[in-house]
C-alpha cells in the first residue's frame, strides 16, 4: 500500500505545480500569446504524467489484489495434500532484535570412524622418508574424528574473520585456523593474515571435511605432513583477463611440517603459486596449478621415532597440478565426475643426524570420484613416491628406502544423505612400509550450521 | 625455481595491473531471466554474461573457475537472490576479489527484493530440505514480477551509470508498454487453465500457480530438494485417485523420470516446462518463454 500512498502524494505534487504558474505575476501582453504557449505544452506534458501515474497506480493497486496473502505455513498451497512427514512445523521464527543479532556464523564439523586393519596403523611408516606429526593412520576399532567448529563473519565492510578450532578425539583443542581476509581492497587483490592452511597444490587448503578421500594422499602426508598450514601472510591478485589467472603468495614463521624451529625475524617458509582454468564446455570445466614452497628447518624430528632424529636444512617443494570436472549439461547434483592428479618434485638439502644430505623427493597421484547416482559415489586413488637412495652412513636409518617404491591403492564407496551428511566405505591397500597393509575404513561426517560454499 | 616464479609474478603484476575496466557496463547475471532482462533495459550499453544456461539447475553450480574471472570484471551482479545462489555464489564473489559485487555494495541486484516472495518459512530447519528463509525465490514463474524489477533495474542502471540514465529510462518505457500487452494477450490465452488442478515435481511453481489460478494438489518431493522414495510416488498416486489432476509440471532442468513414472501410472500428461530461457528451443527470449510455458500447459489441457 505504500506504493499507493507515494502515487497520491506524486500526483498531488504534480497538480499543484501545474497550479503554481498560473499563479505567477502578470507578464507584458506581447509575451502573452508565447507564455500561454509554452503553459499549455506544460500543461500537457504534466496531463500526460499524470495519466501515466494514474496508470502506474491502477496496475499496482491491480497486483496488490492479486497477491495473495503471504501463507505462513510453508509450503502449503491452498487444499495442497501434505503427506506424512511433509507437513511443516508451524512454529514462528523469533524475529525480535537482539544482543545475538551480529552472531557469527557458527558450522560444526563432526565425524566418527571405524577402522580395521592388518598391521597396527600407530607404527606405520612410509620407507625412506622422515614424516611429520599426525600423518599415521586413524586408529584400530572405533574412534572420533576431529570436531571441528567454525566461527566466521565480517569484521567490518573491509575485513571478514575465521576461527576453525578443532577438537581431537583424545580431548585436545587446536587452533586448525584463525585469520583475518580483506574483502575491499581494489584490483583484484585479497590479503590475508593469521594461521590457516596454504594455497599450494590443489588438495592443500581443504579442510579433512572436504577432502575425497578418508586421509590425504601418499605425497602430501610424506612431503608437507598431511597438509601445510602455518602462521602468516598471504597476498592473492585476481588478473583482470578473460580468462581465470590467479597468482599469490605466502610467508610463514615456519613452525610446521616440512618446516621446523625455525627462529628468525623473516619467514621460515615461503611459497608462491599460479593457477589458471576455464571451461570446455557446458559440461566440463578445468583448473590447473603450479605452485613452489620452500622451508627451513633446523633440528626437526621425526614423528613417532624415539630418540634423536633430527633433520637441520632446507626443503623444496614444487607441485604440478591438474583437475577436470565433468557434470552432464553443468548439473553436478545427478551425476558428476572429478579427477584430479598432482606430481611433486622436493630437494632436500641438509643434514640428517650430522650427516650431510642432498636428494630428490618425487612423488604423485592420480585420483578419481564419479557420482554416478543421486546420492552414491565410488572412487578410485593410485599414489606413489619414488625410491630414494641413501649414503652408507645413513643405512639402517628412517631416511633410508630399503630399495622400496612407497605406493597405496585406494577404494571408496560413499553414499550422501544430503548435501551435509555422508557415509564413507575406503578401502586402502598400502605398500609404503616395510610389510604391506591393507586397510578397512568407515566413516561418517556431518556438518551443520550456515557452511560457506567450498572452492572449485 | 622460487625466483623464476617470484619473477614471473612481478612480471605479471606490472604488465596486467595496468589494464583498465571497459567502458560499458559489465553486467553478471545468475541466471538467463535476467541476463535477458538486463538486456531489454540496458541495450547495448552493457555487457551482459549469463553465468548458468536454461538446463541447469540455478541452486547447485559448481564455483568454476570461469565464474570467479567473469565475476572479477563485473559492475553489478543480478541475481535471484533469496538463497537461490547461496551454495556457490557467495564463494565466487570472494574468489573474484571484487568490492564493487561484495555484499551490501551498490553493484548487488537482487530481484526478489523488489516482489512479495510467498512461502516465507515459519521456521528453519534443516530436516524440512532445501528451503529458503526468506521466501520461494523462484519468481520468474510470474511474468507479473517482471514489471517491478525492471523498473529498480532501470534505477540500478541510472545509479551506476547515470551518462546513459535517459536512454535506459526510454528502454523501460517501451518494455513496459510491450510487457503489460503481452501480460493481456497472455491473460485470456491461459483463461482455461484457470482453476484446473496440478501436480508439481518440485515446489518452484508458486508464482505461476498464483499468476494463472491453478490449484497445486500434490507435491512429487516430500521435501524440498529431497528425491522422493518409491513409497512416497505410491502415496502420491493414492492422492492422484482421489484427487486427479489435469499435469504434473517439471522444469527443464529436473529429472524427468518422477514426474513421468508418476503421471504414466495415474494417466495424467507430464509436462516439462522451459522455466527460464533456454530451457525449451522455443523459449529463447523473454516473451517465448511465457508464450511456450502456455502452450505447453495448454496443450496438455487438451
Amino acid at each position: 500500500m505504500t506504493r499507493g500512498v507515494t502515487g497520491f502524494g506524486a500526483a498531488a505534487a504534480a497538480v499543484l505545480m501545474i497550479s503554481s504558474p498560473a499563479m505567477a505575476a502578470p507578464a507584458p501582453p506581447a509575451d502573452l500569446a508565447s507564455l500561454q504557449a509554452q503553459l499549455n505544452a506544460l500543461r500537457s506534458d504534466y496531463e500526460a504524467k499524470i495519466s501515466d501515474l494514474e496508470r502506474r497506480l491502477k496496475a499496482a493497486e491491480e497486483q496488490v489484489a492479486a497477491a495473495p496473502v503471504p501463507n505462513a505455513n510453508v509450503q502449503a498451497a491452498p487444499g495442497e495434500v501434505m503427506i506424512a512427514d511433509a507437513a511443516p512445523t508451524p512454529e514462528p521464527v523469533s524475529k525480535s532484535a537482539s544482543a545475538n543479532a551480529m552472531n557469527p556464523g557458527v558450522s560444526v564439523v563432526l565425524n566418527g570412524n571405524w577402522v580395521a586393519t592388518r598391521r597396527d596403523p600407530r607404527g606405520a611408516a612410509i620407507s625412506g622418508y622422515a614424516l611429520g606429526d599426525e600423518t599415521g593412520g586413524l586408529p584400530r576399532g572405533f574412534s572420533l574424528g576431529e570436531s571441528e567448529v567454525t566461527l566466521a563473519a565480517n569484521v567490518d565492510p573491509y575485513l571478514s574473520a575465521n576461527l576453525t578450532a578443532s577438537f581431537s578425539g583424545d580431548n585436545e583443542v587446536s587452533v586448525e585456523e584463525a585469520y583475518i581476509q580483506s574483502t575491499a581492497l581494489p584490483a583484484g587483490i585479497t590479503l590475508k593474515a593469521g594461521r590457516f592452511f596454504s594455497a599450494v597444490g590443489y588438495l592443500n587448503e581443504r579442510h579433512a571435511h572436504n577432502w575425497s578421500f578418508i586421509d590425504m594422499p601418499l605425497p602430501y602426508r610424506a612431503l608437507l605432513g598431511n597438509q601445510y598450514g602455518d602462521d602468516g601472510v598471504q597476498a592473492r591478485w585476481l588478473a583482470p583477463t578473460p580468462f581465470f589467472l590467479e597468482l599469490g603468495t605466502e610467508l610463514y614463521a615456519g613452525n610446521s611440517y616440512p618446516a621446523g624451529n625455525t627462529s628468525k625475524n623473516g619467514a621460515g617458509t615461503q611459497t608462491a603459486f599460479v593457477r589458471t582454468g576455464g571451461d570446455f564446455n557446458d559440461s566440463s570445466s578445468w583448473l590447473a596449478g603450479l605452485s613452489y614452497l620452500h622451508t627451513e628447518a633446523h633440528d626437526r624430528e621425526t614423528a613417532g621415532v624415539a630418540g634423536p632424529d633430527l633433520f637441520s636444512g632446507t626443503d623444496g617443494l614444487g607441485i604440478a597440478s591438474a583437475v577436470y570436472k565433468w557434470a552432464p549439461g553443468g548439473n553436478p547434483a545427478e551425476k558428476n565426475f572429478v579427477f584430479s592428479g598432482e606430481y611433486f618434485f622436493g630437494r632436500q638439502d641438509g643434514t640428517f643426524n650430522g650427516v650431510p644430505i642432498r636428494r630428490d623427493q618425487n612423488g604423485w597421484y592420480a585420483q578419481g570420484v564419479y557420482q554416478f547416482t543421486k546420492r552414491w559415489t565410488a572412487g578410485l586413488r593410485y599414489a606413489a613416491l619414488d625410491e630414494v637412495g641413501v649414503r652408507a652412513a645413513l643405512a639402517g636409518s628412517t631416511l633410508d628406502g630399503l630399495g622400496r617404491k612407497p605406493s597405496a591403492w585406494s577404494g571408496l564407496v560413499e553414499y550422501d544423505s544430503s548435501e551435509f551428511g555422508r557415509f564413507r566405505l575406503q578401502y586402502t591397500r598400502d605398500e609404503a612400509d616395510a610389510r604391506p597393509n591393507d586397510t578397512l575404513m568407515f566413516q561418517y561426517t556431518v556438518v551443520y550450521g550456515p557452511h560457506g560454499a567450498h572452492r572449485y | 625455481m622460487r625466483k623464476i616464479l617470484m619473477g614471473a609474478l612481478g612480471a605479471a603484476l606490472l604488465a596486467l595491473g595496468a589494464a583498465g575496466p571497459a567502458s560499458a557496463l559489465q553486467v553478471f547475471a545468475c541466471e538467463p531471466e535476467w541476463a535477458a532482462l538486463s538486456k531489454e533495459i540496458g541495450g547495448d550499453k552493457v555487457v551482459v554474461y549469463v553465468a548458468t544456461t536454461g538446463v541447469q539447475d540455478p541452486h547447485l553450480i559448481q564455483a568454476r573457475p570461469s565464474l570467479i574471472s567473469k565475476a572479477r570484471a563485473a559492475d553489478l551482479t543480478v541475481c535471484t537472490g533469496a538463497e537461490l545462489e547461496i551454495g556457490w555464489l557467495p564463494m565466487i564473489v570472494q574468489q573474484s576479489a571484487n568490492k564493487k559485487i561484495a555484499p551490501g555494495s551498490r553493484g548487488v541486484f537482487q530481484p526478489t527484493d523488489y516482489v512479495r516472495l510467498l512461502e516465507a518459512p515459519a521456521s528453519l530447519d534443516r530436516s524440512q530440505g532445501d528451503i529458503h528463509a526468506g521466501g520461494n525465490p523462484h519468481i520468474q514463474s510470474d511474468p507479473r514480477n517482471m514489471l517491478p524489477v525492471a523498473k529498480a533495474l532501470t534505477d540500478r542502471f541510472a545509479e551506476l551509470d547515470p551518462a546513459n540514465a535517459g536512454y535506459y529510462r526510454g528502454r523501460y518505457a517501451t518494455f513496459s508498454t510491450n510487457w503489460n500487452a503481452a501480460l493481456k494477450r497472455w491473460a485470456i490465452q491461459a483463461a482455461p487453465l484457470r482453476g484446473q488442478p496440478i501436480a508439481v515435481q518440485h515446489r518452484s511453481w508458486v508464482y505461476l500457480e498464483n499468476w494463472l489460478g491453478l490449484r497445486r494438489v500434490v507435491a512429487l518431493e516430500p521435501k524440498p530438494g529431497v528425491p522422493p522414495s518409491s513409497g512416497y510416488l505410491a502415496q502420491v498416486l493414492e492422492v492422484l485417485k482421489k484427487q486427479p489432476v489435469k499435469m504434473i509440471i517439471r522444469a527443464a532442468y529436473e529429472d524427468g523420470r518422477p514426474s513421468e513414472f508418476v503421471g504414466g501410472r495415474a494417466g495424467v500428461p507430464a509436462v516439462m516446462l522451459p522455466y527460464t530461457i533456454g530451457g525449451s528451443d522455443q523459449a529463447n527470449n523473454l516473451y517465448a518463454l511465457y508464450d511456450d510455458t502456455l502452450n505447453r500447459m495448454l496443450k496438455a489441457l487438451k
